[in-house]
């Protein structure tokens, strides 16, 4: 074994050059210069700030905007450090509720948010992304069928139509490509900045 | 093939008392260590046996239970103690009987064999079990051999069927292929000198006595790394079952010691490890009541994964002699005066050959066959003229071969030349008949393939053996005598030096050989092959350099030795198959029932709606105990084995073992549960 | 289920074969030290290698020290791994300002990329430096998957050879596998992933002002470099805590397809190289499809547990038609989703772009029944082929005794002394799992960190430590591995999941290398026809079966029946 050290010390060191440092930073060369845009995070400016990026899903809770899926991330409780406090849509902290299907914990929690949306009197039936958090907490995404049951509830906090706000919702509503690839889904950043536009 | 030595019935009452017996001594720990599966198998039945007094002396009500699994566990190592008890016993009963003629042979030892001080035969009597090796020893018509031996001096006429059941007597003499003697056979006339060449307690009727017994019984390669298997799953289900207990624990249930060990026995593979060795002891059985004796069980293994049989021609492709096949007359002589003249120049000839002529001749003439008057002048056949025949009054007729013959003719029609050229291309002996010096024809001889040997061969072929043939003979009659009886390769014109390198070729291209073989000359030969089975009949040289020895000297019986060999791995690899086949039915059986308490859901993978919990595992338990006394018969005669390509058998055995080891147990352990439940056992 | 799910899950399988059947051929030649495409490219950093390091490339290795030479490796890698992360609070590239890394996690996290598992007890946003996921998590992705295939390779020399004593150079294999391989397709899948919209930066977070005026930082960094090697080289290690199911890791729905492709791709190939190396593509065409059998069939349960939804959360008035959509993203939906848990531990990948403790009771014992069975369908990066062929050959010692031979497989005679290293290898996986979980559920500090109580606690205790010993490294994630115990038995797991069977599987390959090669004849037990097929699914499926049936029914079992009973815990 032991002459096999001297190989195994140099081909770790040579392997850490190569593959640890040339190849992320060649990446990230080509990247910075070929794909800017989605090499620094797909992100969206307005008047000279980042409001945040297109991919990565961000916390609602005024009634003026389509509200995305509940989020179980969290965040240092600044009161105590060794604790964690519910922070929806943490962008530095993903992560999932990791909620079994028979946890009584996480039929409590749906069965609060469904009574929530039925006192809003929103629905009959709740999308079931509406009442589910995503893998992530930052799921940039709902289903067209919770944006919909959301678009009355909206209109009237913006004194818009529901027709009106319908079809801005179906506007923003992306497709499978070719019929089967992906699901159906309204990003609820690029909606919420297209229902600011509507004047 | 002669003779088999009869079997024992497959429950033959001695045998099956005996092994009753037998089955108890067996529970010896230090015994059964030698059987990882039925030790720990023990080892829990004790355990649990604990437990039942403590379950007794408590009166905390489950002792009715907790007894009831223990006897049952104590029956499944009972069980397989019987199953390979029941092997042995099979064997010692045919060694009871060869020890019989070992005991009390007295010898008479030369004192001065070197007969220096001029006086002959001076011998005293001592007994066979002083002899030491190199002893010389006289044997008279009368006496049992006393040893192992070989003829130094004289012939003598032996009856060997001590050893071989054949009674037809055999004939011994020094020097040649035909010196070596055995002890234990009986000299029934004339006399021989003996050079002992074994020590008493290792003869031959010892190794057999020993085989036969299993006493010496080594575990064969391929059941050692069988049995690493079967060590490796007991201890993977014992991990299984010890760890559970916290796993219920953590769900609600606290299982009794009790449970877990009749899970675990119902999962360790005890079937197939109760009948393992039995399997391994009627193999050799089966093969020592083919007249074979294997002087290991390797060689018994080796032999199912034989890819080339190396035979001989003579006495195996066909019978020993040439026979007369045609008689074709030259243009202008009649057929019916040529097979006359044929005949005739052939009824004083008594080689084999010359009546083989006669037979043909008679068949084809019918009834009125011509005789050989008194004034018939027989000319024997001599090695000078190579031609015999008869004179009779006014016709001279001569036989013989077709050069000789024709040396004394004055013409040779084209015709009968082309006869003589097809003959031989055909691999055949063309014998030319005169006349009165006028050719009238010539008479076919030919190899006579043994008729049921082609069907044979195309059923090696089937399983996958090529078969070569070893002659003398030169290429072209090789190639004739090959194609017509199927055998896939051929060596022609044959030195003992031919077959060692064909059998170093083979193995080079990695396949295994087998051949079998008599004289001295075969021994490098027989040492090399994987399998080389010696005749009962040959040298010393050759009987020690095979791994086999036929007591028959039957040279086709390489063909069931093969087979033998197969079979015993298959019912090895069928049983395993079946026995961890079993254990999917005893989970569903078992584990709804320990844990119905705290999840009553699981009542849903109870399929076998089962009695009761207690019901269920009982019924489990006993099943696993009775397939063992079940299988017993199956392990004794081994699974059926076909001359079928290795797919076909896969998919069969597959089929019965495989699907039927998931099935039956679903179905055994309902009807069980029935009855258990019905007598309220449960 | 529906005929849109079914044909996504389709589509990605098609591509992963039609691609593995050519890059099969390729990785062969590579690892038979054949001139390749890339030669004129990487030969001269090859020799360089070689020569610094000083390696006679020429020269093979017994058994014995191959597995020295890769064991010096590892070692030497765990230790320079470890002292990275303790100190990435002095070194550069840190932008986040994170201390060194806690002494158990920092161990834990060594081993976990070591062995190839990526098992994660950090949330790499919170913990980890861009300097350590670049020199330290990149570089273990590469030459921890780089070593799985030497070590795969050197089994396969055990076969194609015959009366050879060495089974190849480590070094050398090694060294081809990254260079010839893994570099230049993470290459290629690293700029398709950012064309696809994953962050490749070496900022560290970025500030934005969301719409409603609140603040959001959002973590960002060096991303898809790391990401084409973490599925390329089925390692499984996310750049964040949520691994694929994040936005940057995996935007849309073909970022999502390509990355299942990549995890697939290069184990699937390697039967395909394995056929090839043995000079007969029937019997790695029998190998890819029976892990391909088993993969399918996994992925149908798994989706068809998924697309009904939770009776549970249905039965208060929630919409079943999407399935169920606790712990996934609306951009995959649950074909896909159940599909990439199915290929992550078919593969000892470990990635996941859903949460699969959120599985429904059936949807998550596919994934713990894929790693249970050692990840083979189609199995880790060599893990996956080395593993499978240990089954193949139990398998083919039962079965091979059915067509009255001493079984042989591709010609090697099994005896006891495989046998022995087999069974060693495979006992290592039930003495790990089930004794870890045993003691886990006896101790106060293992149950402290479940998240779900009942038979799901259970199935998130099991869960991780199969996912270790499998060194797949995804979880049921409920389940707080950073702490004392877990960090500590589950770093145990992946050591013994990693080298305690490799060594047997390494031993194995010497002796059959060793050996000669018998002729096959139609006596011969087949292994490349269906029958084959069906016999190795069913001998993997009932040995598997047999050692986890109890666990697996106090777990997921009893849960599924208890769920549809309407009982929560």
């Amino acid at each position: 074994m032991l002459s096999q050290i001297r190989p195994a010390i140099v081909m770790i060191g040579l392997f850490t050059a190569l593959t640890g440092l040339v190849y992320p930073l060649a990446i990230t060369g080509v990247a910075q210069l070929a794909m800017p845009t989605q090499a620094n995070g797909s992100l969206i400016e307005g008047d000279g700030t980042v409001i945040g990026s297109t991919l990565i899903g961000q916390n609602f809770v005024s009634d003026r905007y389509f509200h995305g899926r509940p989020s179980a991330t969290t965040a240092p409780d600044p009161a105590d450090p060794s604790k964690t406090t519910d922070a929806p849509y943490n962008a530095s902290n993903s992560m999932g509720s990791n909620l079994g299907p028979t946890s009584k914990k996480l039929v409590d929690r749906v069965n609060a948010a469904i009574e929530a949306e039925f006192a809003a009197g929103r629905i009959d039936v709740v999308a079931a992304d509406a009442v589910t958090t995503s893998a992530s907490g930052l799921d940039p995404h709902i289903s067209p069928q919770f944006a919909l049951a959301q678009a009355s509830a909206v209109a009237k906090a913006r004194n818009l139509s529901e027709m009106q706000v319908r079809a801005l919702v179906e506007a923003n509503t992306e497709g499978r490509v070719l019929g089967v690839i992906g699901e159906p889904r309204v990003n609820v950043l690029l909606l919420n900045m297209a229902l600011d536009r509507l004047k | 093939m002669s003779h088999k030595v009869a079997a024992p019935g497959l429950f033959d009452a001695g045998i099956i008392k005996r092994a009753a017996v037998d089955a108890f001594k067996k529970l010896d720990p230090r015994r059964l260590a030698r059987n990882p599966v039925i030790f720990v198998t023990e080892i829990v039945s004790a355990v649990v046996t604990v437990f039942f007094v403590r379950d007794l002396v408590a009166q905390n009500g489950v002792a009715y239970f907790s007894g009831q699994i223990a006897a049952w566990l104590w029956f499944t190592v009972l069980f397989a103690n019987f199953a390979e008890a029941v092997a042995e016993g099979r064997g010692k009963a045919q060694a009871d009987a060869l020890r019989k003629t070992r005991t009390d042979t007295h010898a008479k030892r030369l004192i001065d064999r070197q007969n220096r001080s001029g006086m002959t035969d001076v011998y005293e009597g001592v007994s066979a079990l002083d002899l030491r090796l190199g002893d010389v020893v006289l044997v008279e018509a009368g006496d049992l051999i006393p040893g192992d031996g070989e003829v130094i001096e004289g012939v003598a006429s032996i009856n060997e069927s001590a050893i071989t059941g054949e009674s037809a007597p055999v004939i011994r003499e020094a020097g040649g292929d035909r010196s070596a003697v055995t002890g234990g056979t009986t000299v029934l006339s004339d006399w021989v000198k003996v050079k002992i060449t074994a020590a008493p307690g290792s003869t031959f009727i010892d190794r057999m006595i020993a085989l036969v017994e299993g006493a010496q019984r080594q575990k064969t390669p391929n059941e050692i790394a069988l049995s690493i298997l079967l060590s490796g799953l007991t201890i993977i289900f014992l991990i299984v079952c010890v760890t559970l207990w916290p796993l219920a624990i953590y769900s609600g249930t606290t299982l009794s010691i009790t449970v877990l060990i009749a899970l675990l026995v119902c999962l360790i593979p005890t079937t197939i490890g109760g009948l393992l060795s039995a399997i391994g002891i009627a193999g050799m059985d089966r093969l020592i009541r083919f007249n074979v004796i294997a002087t290991s069980g390797r060689a018994v293994e080796a032999a199912g994964d034989v890819d080339t049989l190396l035979l001989d021609k003579t006495g195996t492709v066909t019978f020993g002699n040439r026979m007369a096949d045609e008689f074709i007359p030259v243009q202008g002589v009649s057929e019916r005066a040529f097979v006359d003249a044929a005949l005739l120049a052939s009824l004083a000839d008594e080689t084999p050959e010359g009546r083989s002529i006669v037979a043909l001749a008679k068949s084809v003439l019918g009834s009125s066959t011509p005789t050989l008057g008194p004034e018939a002048q027989i000319v024997p056949f001599s090695a000078h003229t190579r031609i015999s025949g008869v004179d009779l009054p006014g016709q001279t007729l001569r036989k013989g071969a077709v050069d000789a013959v024709t040396a004394q003719v004055k013409s040779v029609p084209v015709d009968f030349e082309r006869a003589v050229e097809r003959i031989s291309r055909a691999g055949g002996t063309p014998l030319a008949v005169s006349e009165n010096g006028r050719l009238l024809g010539v008479i076919h001889l030919k190899d006579i393939i043994k008729p049921d040997i082609k069907s044979r061969f195309a059923a090696l072929r089937a399983m996958g053996i090529k078969t070569v043939m070893v002659t003398g003979d030169n290429p072209i009659t090789a190639a004739a005598i090959a194609g017509e009886a199927g055998v896939d390769d051929f060596i022609a014109q044959a030195k003992p030096e031919d077959k060692l390198a064909y059998i170093r070729r083979e193995q080079q291209g990695g396949r295994l050989i087998a051949m079998c073989g008599d004289g001295t000359n075969d021994a490098p030969a027989l040492a090399q092959a994987d399998v080389g089975v010696a005749m009962q009949t040959g040298t010393q040289a050759a009987r020690e350099a095979g791994n086999m020895v036929d007591l028959d000297s039957d040279p086709t019986k390489l063909i069931e030795i093969v087979a033998i060999g197969k079979q015993l791995l298959m019912t090895r690899g069928s049983l395993t198959t079946f026995s961890i086949a079993n254990d999917v039915a005893k989970y569903f059986a078992i584990i709804p029932a320990l844990f119905v308490v705290a999840y009553p859901e699981l009542e849903a993978i109870n399929v076998m709606k089962l009695a009761s919990p207690q019901s269920a595992i009982l019924s489990a338990v006993i099943f696993n105990a009775l397939i063992i006394i079940a299988l017993i018969p199956l392990a004794l005669k081994g699974v059926p084995y076909r001359p079928v390509g290795a797919a076909a058998l896969l998919r069969r055995n597959l089929l019965i073992y495989g699907l039927g080891g998931l099935i039956a147990p679903f179905v055994g352990i309902k009807i069980i549960d029935l009855a258990v439940s019905a007598i309220h056992l449960a | 289920m529906t005929s849109i799910g079914l044909a996504q899950i389709a589509i990605v399988l098609i591509a992963v074969v039609v691609a593995a059947i050519p890059l099969g051929g390729y990785i062969a030649r590579v690892l038979a030290g054949e001139r390749t495409l890339l030669s004129p490219a990487f030969s001269p950093v090859e020799r360089a290698f070689y020569k610094f390091s000083g390696v006679d490339p020429a020269r093979e290795q017994s058994w014995l020290t191959y597995t020295m030479a890769m064991l010096a490796f590892s070692v030497i890698g765990f230790i320079s791994l470890y002292a990275l992360q303790r100190l990435q609070a002095y070194l550069p590239l840190n932008p986040q300002g994170f201390g060194g890394v806690p002494a158990d996690l920092a161990f834990n996290t060594s081993i976990s990329f070591v062995t190839n598992t990526n098992w994660q007890n950090y949330g790499g946003e919170t913990t980890m430096s861009h300097l350590t996921q670049m020199l330290g998590l990149t570089v273990h992705n590469f030459v921890s998957a780089a070593t799985g295939l030497a070590m795969a390779f050197a089994l396969v020399r055990g076969f194609s050879r015959a009366e050879s004593p060495t089974v190849g150079n480590f070094w050398v294999d090694l060294t081809r596998a990254t260079l010839y391989v893994l570099l230049p397709m993470s290459v290629v899948v690293a700029l398709v992933l950012i064309a696809l919209g994953v962050p490749q930066t070496l900022q560290g977070s970025i500030e934005a002002t969301t719409l409603e005026g609140a603040k959001q930082a959002i973590a960002i960094g060096p991303m898809a470099s790391q990401e084409a090697i973490k599925e390329l080289g089925t390692n499984g290690g996310g750049f964040f805590n949520a691994n694929s199911a994040h936005p940057f890791e995996s935007p849309n729905a073909f970022s999502n397809m390509l990355e299942i492709w990549a995890l697939l791709v290069v184990p699937l190939a390697l039967a395909f190289a394995f056929g090839r190396a043995v000079l007969d593509h029937r019997q790695g065409r029998a190998i890819a499809i029976t892990m391909m059998i088993v993969l399918v069939a996994g992925a149908l349960v798994a989706y068809w547990a998924e697309a009904n939804g939770n009776p549970l959360l249905t039965a208060i008035g929630v919409d079943p038609s999407p399935g169920n959509m606790e712990g996934k993203e609306v951009r995959f939906g649950v074909a896909t989703s159940a599909l990439f848990a199915t290929a992550t531990t078919g593969t000892s990948c470990g990635a996941v772009n859903s949460m699969h403790d959120s599985f429904m009771p059936l949807g998550g014992l596919v994934p713990l029944f894929n790693m249970l069975m050692g990840s083979i369908a189609p199995g880790g990066v060599g893990a996956g082929l080395y593993g499978f062929l240990v089954l193949a050959i139990i398998a083919v010692f039962v079965a091979g005794l059915m067509v009255g031979r001493t079984p042989e497989y591709l010609g090697k005679k099994i005896e006891a002394r495989e046998m022995k290293l087999a069974m060693l290898a495979v006992l290592i996986y039930p003495l790990t799992v089930l004794g870890f979980t045993a003691i886990s559920v006896m101790l106060e500090t293992g149950l402290a960190s479940l998240n779900n109580a009942g038979p799901h606690g259970l199935s998130e205790i099991l869960y991780a430590f199969a996912s270790t010993t499998d060194n797949n490294g995804s979880a049921f994630a409920g389940l707080t591995g950073n702490t004392l115990w877990y960090n500590t038995t589950l770093g145990v797991a992946m050591l013994l999941g990693r080298f305690a069977y490799v060594i047997p599987v390494l031993a194995i390959a010497g002796s059959f290398a060793a050996k000669k090669k018998t002729a096959a004849s139609v006596g011969t037990f087949p292994t490349h026809g269906p029958l084959f097929i069906g016999l190795l699914i069913g001998v993997i499926i009932i040995l598997y079966l047999l050692q986890y049936f109890p666990a697996l029914a106090l777990g997921p079992i009893v849960e599924h029946f208890a769920l549809f009973a309407g009982k929560t815990f």
